[in-house]
């Protein structure tokens, strides 16, 4: 009986400070951004008044927020696209190769996860500078450059972060799948081989179902993180411009948040929340299939 | 047959090899150009960007360090992380013992709890935990006379460590969940109680994971800026290192002090570089732990 009363003030004590936190910090704002959404509230007036659905009227009709949804939906195509088909075609080569220096190539290739966005975007800033910049002076080998390539102009903004966010991206998920292909055993692609399998075969058929179940969750993961890393790298690199051209959903939230008008941000933050889970549902739904055992 | 079979397997390998090397050059040669850029003179910036620096400028780390008050963005950055990470250690270790290896009513629900945590990303929720820290600061100052919830970096590693419990806990208790019971067993019978079971047996076995733990969340703490921007938008309040580099790199493009930006981005990605090169093994075996293996 003692024991047990010790046992609940033990648990107690120890779950405690982390549901607390957890409450505060991440369930009492999520419940917040809904909440809000309903309302009209501005940085100088400290009153709020309920306004029902108009902050989502007003959003529908709002042309920088329909570019920002489908700036978002590109890049959460084509970075994904990119990054799977490099990291997944990679890491079968490494993992499937007798590669000399196999492990200075896993080491490089992971650096660009460690660096802040900020640092990156740092970087991206020296590459892309039209006057002589890395990038424009390697491409003026080859051609006149007489009107420099405006990397970060209105045209090619977006061409510009997917690079950047592919390129930080890419050795993370090489790292992860290195790590699940390794596990296949090697007498499958022994009797493949013997079956007269190529390479490409052998990477479509055996690997790629073999590492289905990870392919699937880092799925999901990947682009929930890069609605996020979209922001991360819009803000740091070209803060939405030039002229909304580079505005994603968060960064646009954000940017409505600073104009002081907290309820029509919050209901761009409701729109954010039920796009995220929507995706991840669907992408549930069509990576589905039979696990395979090995 | 044979040799023809064998003279394309030497160009594949050849092909490949190419594609590595390209790859591990585009991620090496921007990082290695900061590098050489944050000892360049400002004079340099105008000429061939592939031009070697004509000397060892270091008078641009001088200035980014006291001029630029990266240095004291410096401690400011290394107090809120060491903070946030003891915190986080503190709250979330115990909290993942009780709830991977107590069976007690509400468990499953918290459990839950923090595995739908995983899915609310902080970037969402930023605004609203700003505005409940401002409306704080507001009530603080009726009451006492002044506010410190908002520009201080105690309550951002709060915020920090409170936002990293859902992953963390989900990881520690991945790890927790492995063991057998017979550990604790053997401690009850020797005498010991809950918590010097739970300190002295189980949390120096759980060592590997906690260093896990630690460097994935020092990267993110370290390199995070949009909470910090956020919660510290004081122009005269301190600021971590991310934001203090963003301000130098927004300020650089109508100064054009380029010399002490790439020091100042050099700053902050060398403490990360160092602790990549120290630990990298343990990094990128570390991301394959807490399930996310297929």
């Amino acid at each position: 009986m003692k024991r047990s009363k010790g046992r609940s003030a033990f648990l107690v004590s120890c779950i405690a400070p982390a549901v607390i936190l957890f409450f505060i910090f991440m369930i009492l704002p999520t419940l917040n951004v809904f909440r809000m959404s309903l309302f009209e509230k501005g940085a100088y007036a400290p009153t709020e008044t309920f306004v029902g659905l108009k902050n989502f009227r007003t959003l529908l009709a709002d042309a920088n927020f329909i570019r920002s949804m489908q700036n978002t939906i590109l890049l959460i195509v084509v970075v994904t696209i990119i990054t799977f088909a490099f990291a997944l075609v990679f890491a079968a080569i490494l993992t499937r190769e007798k590669i000399r220096g196999q492990n200075f190539f896993r080491i490089v290739f992971y650096i660009p996860n460690i660096l802040s966005v900020v640092v990156i975007s740092g970087i991206f800033s020296a590459v892309y500078k039209p006057e002589n910049g890395m990038l424009n002076s390697i491409i003026g080998l080859f051609r006149d450059m007489s009107d420099p390539i405006l990397w970060k102009g209105e045209k090619l903004v977006m061409v510009s972060l997917i690079i950047a966010m592919v390129w930080q991206a890419i050795g993370y998920y090489m790292v992860m799948y290195m790590a699940s292909m390794s596990s296949v055993p090697q007498s499958l692609y022994e009797s493949a081989s013997l079956d007269g399998a190529g390479r490409i075969a052998q990477f479509f058929q055996i690997t790629i179902p073999l590492v289905w179940t990870n392919i699937r969750t880092t799925l999901t993961f990947f682009i929930l993180s890069t609605i996020n890393m979209a922001f991360l790298f819009v803000k740091a690199m070209t803060s939405g411009g030039p002229n909304h051209t580079s505005e994603v959903t968060l960064s646009y939230m954000y940017s409505q948040k600073d104009a002081g008008l907290y309820g029509y941000s919050m209901a761009i933050g409701v729109i954010i929340f039920l796009f995220s889970f929507a995706l991840s549902a669907l992408v549930n739904r069509v990576t589905e299939r039979e696990p395979l055992e090995f | 047959m044979d040799v023809k079979r064998q003279g394309g397997d030497r160009l594949y390998k050849f092909f490949i090899y190419v594609m590595l090397i390209l790859l591990a050059v585009t991620i090496l040669v921007p990082v290695a150009w900061v590098f050489m850029a944050s000892i360049k003179e400002n004079s340099e910036f105008y000429g061939n960007p592939w031009a070697l620096p004509r000397g060892l400028y270091w008078q641009n780390f001088v200035e980014a360090w006291n001029a630029a008050n990266m240095g004291s963005y410096m401690l400011n950055s290394v107090l809120v992380t060491a903070l946030a990470l003891v915190l986080l250690l503190l709250i979330a270790l115990p909290a993942s013992y009780c709830l991977s290896r107590f069976k007690f009513k509400g468990r499953k629900f918290l459990n839950t709890c923090f595995m739908a945590g995983l899915f609310i990303n902080v970037n969402y929720i930023v605004v609203p935990i700003f505005l409940m820290l401002r409306d704080g600061d507001v009530w603080l100052k009726k009451v006492f006379g002044g506010g410190f919830l908002l520009n201080n970096l105690v309550m951002l590693a709060v915020v920090y460590a409170a936002t990293a419990l859902p992953f963390t806990i989900y990881l520690l208790s991945g790890y927790f969940q492995t063991l057998a019971h017979d550990y604790e067993e053997a401690a009850y019978i020797d005498g010991a109680g809950y918590r010097t079971t739970m300190w002295r047996i189980i949390f120096p076995m759980a060592k590997p994971s906690i260093i896990t733990v630690i460097l994935f969340n020092f990267l993110s703490f370290w390199n995070e800026y949009i909470i910090s921007m956020t919660l510290m938008s004081s122009a005269k309040g301190p600021k971590t290192l991310p934001v203090g580099l963003l301000n130098l790199m927004q300020a650089q493009q109508s100064a054009a002090q380029y010399g002490i930006m790439y020091a100042g981005l050099v700053l902050v990605m060398l403490p990360t570089l160092i602790l990549y090169i120290c630990v990298q093994n343990q990094l990128t075996q570390g991301m394959t732990m807490g399930g996310l293996k297929g």
